[in-house]
């Protein structure tokens, strides 16, 4: 299961993941960090069973926490099937169904956000995202 | 055995005619032989649905009153081609507007116009005794326009080379994202469906044929621009109703870092008269082979980094000097069996009967390259000579002496054979004098990963060089890395009051 942790960097630079894992004991895989003076964001990886423990964990340390499912949208009246988001996105989350159709397996996307980027038809955008 | 254009059409009129699409007809005649096939098969159809930035449109908008002859022209703030008639102009599909650039251009304005939106036609003109009008702006739609005449003036490639990047930066380009080192490889046309895959040698597509174009009922007028049937990339210039058309088959794109171009569903239906008919539309993926294109070459002749065909593109993966790399369309192929579907559907209920080409096109013909007759500048024309180095293992006292003497800002650093190992600039040197942690020689502090040029290379590529790394300066090296030379900013200016530089 992925979660997007966002914490103030305010208080200085507490390592909050490395807190996490110690506390709870989960290994916590980082999949993407973007961390400047002011505020950090991480995607993490971590096994379902621990999602409760690491969640409440993560939020008594001040982050806030978001479960990451189905990110990235797909608006289907734009795509065209093209297949232009397949061969760039890191995870493998696009591929071809039997009919040439898209399929998307968003649950292993990190966010990079190439494949908003490359979509010709500007048909995938992030969820909350206008 | 042979069949007439008039039986088959006969049979297309009955409702008898037995039509399949280019993706069934491999099968077929696997199946029944080639005169078995040619007994049961009276039309191929085929389809193909990708960018076709040569697209655009001739428009008639009416005459205003007073009346203007439109000088320029504005749709959506998208400029078209004015010269033509007082109230004609052609709008290109990869014209940008003037005020969403990348966002919106000339694909766009054709795909809102089909889907009935209002589009803003602007217009002005300097005035003349029969068009005393100056200035025009109005609302229009597409029911509203005398004609709407969607012309492509090259539209079916063939087949296309496909695409990828071995340098070391993201290309952005018409065939998508390229990442570095070989990272994807990118791909368009719908191969076993495209209609010149099926008719190679040009026997039965050519000018008159019908043709699906968009949704509409289009035609072929003859060859497209750039045809080069010999070696395997014909093109075709297409016409059609932009006012039949629809969004399903027309569609504006845009190529992050390229620009706009649209998608358009093309089919020819094909007359299967001979075996030769037979042969030509018995092709499938795997025998249409193109070249994985190194983009990030910047020349005309970029090198082949692998053959390919179709049927390898198609399943995902391809192999690239021993290591598979993933691959995608830029095309769509569930589109593509739309078209071919969609046209089929016509001739199997009479909708569209079959034509001969008027005129055969050239099988023949080749694209050249252009002739120049004036070459652009290249960088051993206004690049310094002699240029101050400095050895890896010197103090840095020495290299800001030698920038001093040089009144220069980059030293390249090289190593004893002369060879090009790093560079440093004044810029590393006082940070290197403000933070001494670091170490006291020109190998403590050097940028090792050195771009640079070659005295051979087009200024124009040097130039995006030092932009796109947002550098100042390019050691030129020959073959063998030693430096002979540097290109900075500045000698940019030499070009200054030349004709290369706006
Ligand atoms: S790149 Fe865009 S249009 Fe093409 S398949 Fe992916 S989501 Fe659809
Ligand atoms: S954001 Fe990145 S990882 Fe997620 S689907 Fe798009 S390309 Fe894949």
């Amino acid at each position: 299961m992925k979660l997007l942790v966002t914490f103030s960097r305010k208080e200085g630079k507490k390592p909050i993941i490395a807190q996490v894992v110690r506390d709870t004991g989960v290994l916590v895989n980082v999949e993407r960090a973007i961390i400047d003076s002011h505020e950090g964001e991480a995607l993490i990886d971590i096994p379902d069973e621990s999602c409760r423990v690491v969640k409440e964990r993560l939020t008594d340390l001040g982050a806030a926490v978001r479960i990451l499912e189905d990110e990235i949208v797909r608006d289907e009246s734009e795509c065209i099937d093209c297949g232009a988001c397949i061969g760039i996105c890191p995870q493998e989350v696009f591929s071809f169904d039997e009919d040439f159709r898209i399929r998307m397996d968003a649950r292993k996307c990190i966010l990079c956000g190439r494949c908003i980027e490359v979509c010709p038809h500007r048909a995938l955008s992030r969820r909350g995202a206008i | 055995m042979r069949k007439t254009i008039q039986e088959i059409n006969e049979r297309i009129r009955e409702g008898n005619a037995r039509v399949v699409t280019a993706e069934e007809m491999p099968r077929i005649v696997e199946e029944l032989g080639e005169e078995g096939a040619l007994a049961e098969v009276d039309v191929v159809t085929t389809g193909t649905f990708g960018a076709m930035c040569s697209s655009g449109c001739f428009f008639n908008f009416g005459h205003a009153d007073p009346p203007i002859r439109m000088e320029k022209v504005w749709l959506n703030d998208v400029e078209a081609y004015a010269g033509i008639a007082a109230v004609d102009a052609y709008l290109g599909a990869t014209e940008k507007s003037t005020t969403r650039e990348e966002n919106y251009g000339g694909a766009h304005v054709m795909e809102d116009l089909v889907s009935g939106r209002s589009v803003e036609l602007r217009a002005i003109s300097r005035g003349t005794d029969c068009y005393p009008r100056r200035t025009l702006t109005t609302e229009i739609l597409l029911e509203s326009c005398n004609q709407a005449i969607m012309v492509n003036p090259r539209n079916g490639y063939q087949k296309y080379n496909a695409a990828a990047n071995s340098g070391d930066r993201v290309l952005y380009t018409y065939m998508g994202m390229l990442l570095p080192s070989i990272g994807n490889v990118t791909y368009s046309g719908a191969g076993v469906l495209n209609p010149l895959a099926n008719d190679p040698k040009l026997r039965l597509i050519g000018p008159g044929v019908p043709c699906f174009l968009g949704g509409a009922e289009g035609m072929v007028i003859g060859e497209g621009t750039q045809a080069s049937p010999a070696t395997g990339f014909g093109t075709l210039m297409v016409t059609g109703n932009l006012k039949e058309m629809n969004t399903e088959f027309l569609r504006a794109a845009t190529m992050t870092g390229y620009g706009v171009t649209l998608y358009v569903g093309l089919g020819v239906p094909i007359p299967v008269l001979d075996i030769e008919t037979v042969r030509c539309t018995a092709v499938r993926d795997e025998d249409i082979w193109v070249d994985v294109i190194d983009y990030s070459v910047p020349s005309r002749s970029r090198p082949s980094l692998a053959r390919v065909n179709y049927a390898m593109l198609r399943s995902g993966k391809v192999e690239i000097g021993g290591e598979e790399v993933r691959t995608s369309s830029l095309s769509s192929f569930s589109r593509a069996r739309m078209v071919a579907a969609e046209l089929k559907k016509w001739v199997e209920g009479g909708r569209l009967v079959l034509t001969l080409p008027t005129r055969r096109l050239d099988p023949t013909r080749r694209a050249e390259p252009m002739r120049e007759t004036v070459q652009g500048p290249r960088v051993v024309q206004i690049m310094q000579h002699r240029v101050p180095t400095i050895g890896e293992d010197e103090h840095i006292r020495e290299a800001a002496a030698r920038l001093l003497k040089g009144e220069t800002n980059h030293l390249p650093v090289v190593n004893e054979e002369g060879v090009l190992v790093g560079i440093v600039t004044t810029y590393d040197i006082s940070k290197a004098v403000v933070n001494p942690g670091k170490g006291n020689y020109v190998r403590d502090i050097m940028k090792r990963r050195v771009i640079t040029t070659t005295p051979d290379e087009p200024v124009d590529v040097a130039v995006r060089k030092l932009e796109k790394y947002n550098i100042s300066a390019l050691p030129v090296v020959d073959r063998e890395m030693h430096v002979i030379g540097i290109l900075t900013a500045m000698d940019l200016g030499k070009l200054f009051g030349g004709r290369w530089l706006k």
